[in-house]
């Protein structure tokens, strides 16, 4: 699962760093009688995800424990350091993802002896607690065409390296990089294939079925793999690392809130592969909501009593887009009201320091420094900004306005010195001479006259924010990343063209309104 | 002198190590108009900047309305001397009669803009069809007449011109500089005239002061130029443009 594991390649040292400073302060012992704070469940963002917390959300309140849901948050490298934080109480996670990314120790095979290092080790270092697996494994799951396999005998792993000659790979593109994805299959299995493919997950199967690779690097829940004719090659040399799913709680929370771990523990070795893949199915290839399909799972596993109460749903999958959007329209307004507010906020907070430092240091040596140490914030990846304030601010609105308003800086701070040094200077040495004060310059001169170019470094910062401000999903900023995030991790392309769609014009509209603002401001002898 | 608009006494200035003035001694007496002419880089424009206090001397005295510019308030002494540079330098954003109030604007007189518009009737542009434009509409001579109301609209004593004819093509550089003389006769203010045209600063100026290298070879009134050169270096110049003058 190596796209679980890590979203951006190089953020191993975000992790360690977020991970090792629990710089939140731990919230003070509830005292007898007061209410009892929601149990927050996160998730990261793909399908299954959504769903094991969504089940795990769904047996909480089964048994009166308020919850509140943070689905789809970044990768590995967001979601524990939330739970580190504070932020989240508990998030499905897999034993391999932990040995290798979070603790970030050498590869082992056994399953219980993975679990307990991971179990033991979580709670030393980071005082987090692993329940028992809930049943089922998500490892890696070669899989070829069933029509290949049975005409060739392939049976494992080293069968397909032997036996199949030429042969083409379509793997996730980290899978081919990853120290413990192809390169471990070369060096155990001695698998060379002629050739390799990166391809997106949700195209693998189609290549595959469609003769255009010959091996895939499938997932052993995903619910595509009942639906093609694929057949998974075992790895009989046992070289990925277990990956067992299982519920994992932040100390604190465990200690405070016993009947939630409880609750939780319902669901442990109750969960099999079959099973999964099936729900797995109903969200991914199906697309219905995952509510609904975490509730059924729920009562057949006799966890809890399905009420039979059901959301109204369009007919999935055939409903026109323009009619799926109306559908969708009040939770679309409200979304891209959120997305507006956090552009607002950051751009304008943004545009008054942008502004200021601009001023401060325009025409002055330190300029060219302090521009290019903003412009530095810029080539931060989004992602990655997101990790480092993650310690700091938590999740939610506050790191997510936080990082916008970093990468919107640099725009405003190189209109506004540029702006100002640009300014007439003819006009700007006849007032010194006339004996306008250096502030009167400032004010009456430069600024005026710099206004368009400042204005212009502020309407670029717009654009580029709002198409930022999508990456706040990641984060449990919420706005239209929301749909896009959800719509990636499930393969839903409406959902996405729901968020996209919505943002793009948004964008648009900023635009233009900060060109009637810039009009409205700028001198009228310049307009 | 008590009466000297303008007296450098061994002023010398640098620009970090080059030398751009080296002993300049010089006076503009009330009512006088000195011509300062030379080639790029002579520090014609110099002297005018150590005049307002906006390049530090490094050496010797200069004084301006009687003021040693050393220790009186830079700020509070330009807005005594009028100004008038190669380009207009007007601000782009304000309308023309704001331009020419632009220092009554800057010493509180509320009537900055009538002000202007009635400097703006002294160099030949009508106030009513001219005060509310921008100056981006304006022709070159145009913005050239509106520096010369800035610069006069306060009616100082003392009016520094940086080549404030050097941009303009032949005929409208002869009308203003006709109009330049008509308000000196008008207004008794006395000027220091930076330029590189050797006829022009003999056509304008009670005296002509040649500079070269930071230093001044020699100040005489124009016939004692004409006809006594001091140095090699003033003769070949005057040389230059007596050529200069033949029609081709």
């Amino acid at each position: 699962m190596s796209r679980r594991r890590r979203l951006a390649g190089g953020l191993a040292a975000v992790l360690l760093l977020a991970g090792t400073r629990p710089v939140m302060a731990q919230p003070a012992p509830v005292a007898p009688g007061a209410p009892l704070a929601p149990i927050v469940v996160g998730s990261k963002p793909f399908g299954e995800s959504y769903l094991l917390a969504e089940m795990f959300a769904q047996v909480l309140e089964a048994r009166g424990l308020a919850v509140t849901r943070r689905p789809g948050l970044g990768g590995t490298e967001i979601v524990f350091p939330a739970l580190t934080a504070g932020a989240i109480d508990v998030f499905p996670e897999y034993t391999g993802t932990g040995l290798l990314v979070i603790l970030e120790r050498p590869l082992a095979t056994d399953p219980l002896e993975v679990f307990a290092t991971v179990a033991a080790e979580s709670a030393r270092r980071f005082d987090v607690r692993w329940l028992p697996p809930l049943g089922f494994e998500n490892t890696y799951a070669m899989s070829v065409r069933t029509e290949m396999a049975e005409r060739l005998g392939l049976r494992t792993i080293g069968d397909a390296a032997r036996a199949v000659p030429a042969l083409r790979a379509g793997f996730t593109a980290d899978f081919i990089g990853l120290p413990d994805g192809l390169p471990l299959l070369r060096r155990a299995y001695g698998l060379a294939p002629a050739s390799v493919a990166a391809l997106a997950p949700a195209l693998k199967y189609r290549a595959l079925v469609e003769g255009d690779v010959d091996l895939i690097d499938a997932y052993s829940t995903d619910g595509l793999l009942d639906r093609y004719p694929v057949t998974v090659l075992r790895d009989d040399r046992r070289v990925f690392p277990p990956y067992d799913a299982a519920a994992v709680v932040r100390g604190a929370t465990a200690r405070a809130r016993p009947e939630a771990v409880a609750a939780l523990t319902e669901l442990s070795g109750r969960i099999d592969v079959v099973r999964m893949r099936r729900w797995n199915a109903q969200v991914d290839v199906e697309r219905r909501p995952v509510a609904e399909v975490a509730r059924e799972a729920l009562a057949e596993l006799g966890v809890v009593a399905d009420t039979g109460e059901r959301e109204p749903v369009a007919a999935p999958g055939d409903v026109a887009l323009a009619a799926y959007l109306w559908g969708r329209r009040d939770l679309i307004a409200a979304l891209t009201a959120r997305h507006l507010w956090l552009t607002l906020v950051s751009l304008g907070a943004a545009s008054v320091a942008g502004v200021a430092a601009g001023l401060a240091v325009a025409g002055t040596r330190l300029a060219e420094g302090v521009t290019r140490a903003v412009g530095l914030l810029q080539t931060v990846p989004g992602l990655a900004l997101l990790a480092f304030m993650l310690p700091v601010a938590g999740i939610g609105a506050v790191p997510a306005i936080l990082a916008l308003f970093l990468y919107s800086l640099y725009p405003i701070v190189r209109g506004t010195v540029t702006g100002v040094a640009q300014a007439s200077p003819q006009a700007v040495d006849a007032a010194v001479a006339l004996g306008m004060t250096p502030r009167q310059v400032l004010w009456w001169v430069r600024m005026p006259l710099a206004l368009p170019v400042v204005m212009a470094g502020i309407r670029t910062s717009a654009v580029t924010n709002v198409g930022t401000a999508t990456l706040a999903a990641f984060i449990g900023g919420g706005g239209l990343g929301d749909p896009i995030v959800a719509g990636l991790a499930l393969a839903d392309s409406r959902q996405i063209l729901s968020g996209a769609i919505p943002a793009a014009l948004l964008a648009l509209v900023v635009d233009v309104a900060l060109g009637r603002v810039q009009w409205w401001l700028t001198p009228r002898a310049l307009r | 002198m008590p009466g000297a608009a303008l007296r450098a006494v061994s002023v010398s200035a640098r620009y970090d190590r080059v030398t751009a003035l080296d002993a300049v001694s010089l006076e503009v007496g009330d009512g006088e108009c000195v011509a300062l002419v030379g080639e790029s880089g002579a520090g014609k424009s110099t002297v005018l900047r150590v005049a307002l206090g906006l390049t530090p001397i490094a050496a010797g005295t200069i004084e301006t309305l009687g003021d040693d510019v050393a220790r009186v308030d830079p700020v509070a002494l330009r807005r005594r001397v009028g100004y008038v540079p190669q380009d207009g330098g007007l601000l782009p954003h304000w309308t023309v009669a704001a331009n020419a109030g632009l220092v009554p604007w800057l010493t509180g007189d509320p009537d900055y803009e009538a002000r202007g518009r009635a400097a703006l009737a002294t160099v030949g542009l009508p106030p009513d069809a001219f005060g509310a434009r921008w100056p981006g509409t304006l022709s070159g001579g145009q913005r050239q007449r509106v520096a010369f109301a800035r610069a006069l609209a306060f009616a100082p004593r003392l009016v520094l011109l940086d080549e404030p004819f050097g941009a303009l093509d032949a005929l409208t550089r002869s009308d203003l500089q006709a109009m330049f003389e008509t308000l000196r006769r008008d207004t008794a203010v006395a000027a220091l005239l930076v330029t590189h045209d050797l006829p022009e600063a003999c056509r304008l100026a009670d005296r002509v002061a040649v500079m070269r290298a930071g230093r001044l070879e020699q100040v005489a009134a124009p016939g004692d130029l004409v006809r006594a050169p001091a140095t090699p270096y003033v003769a070949a110049l005057l040389a230059r443009a007596r050529l200069g003058e033949r029609p081709a």
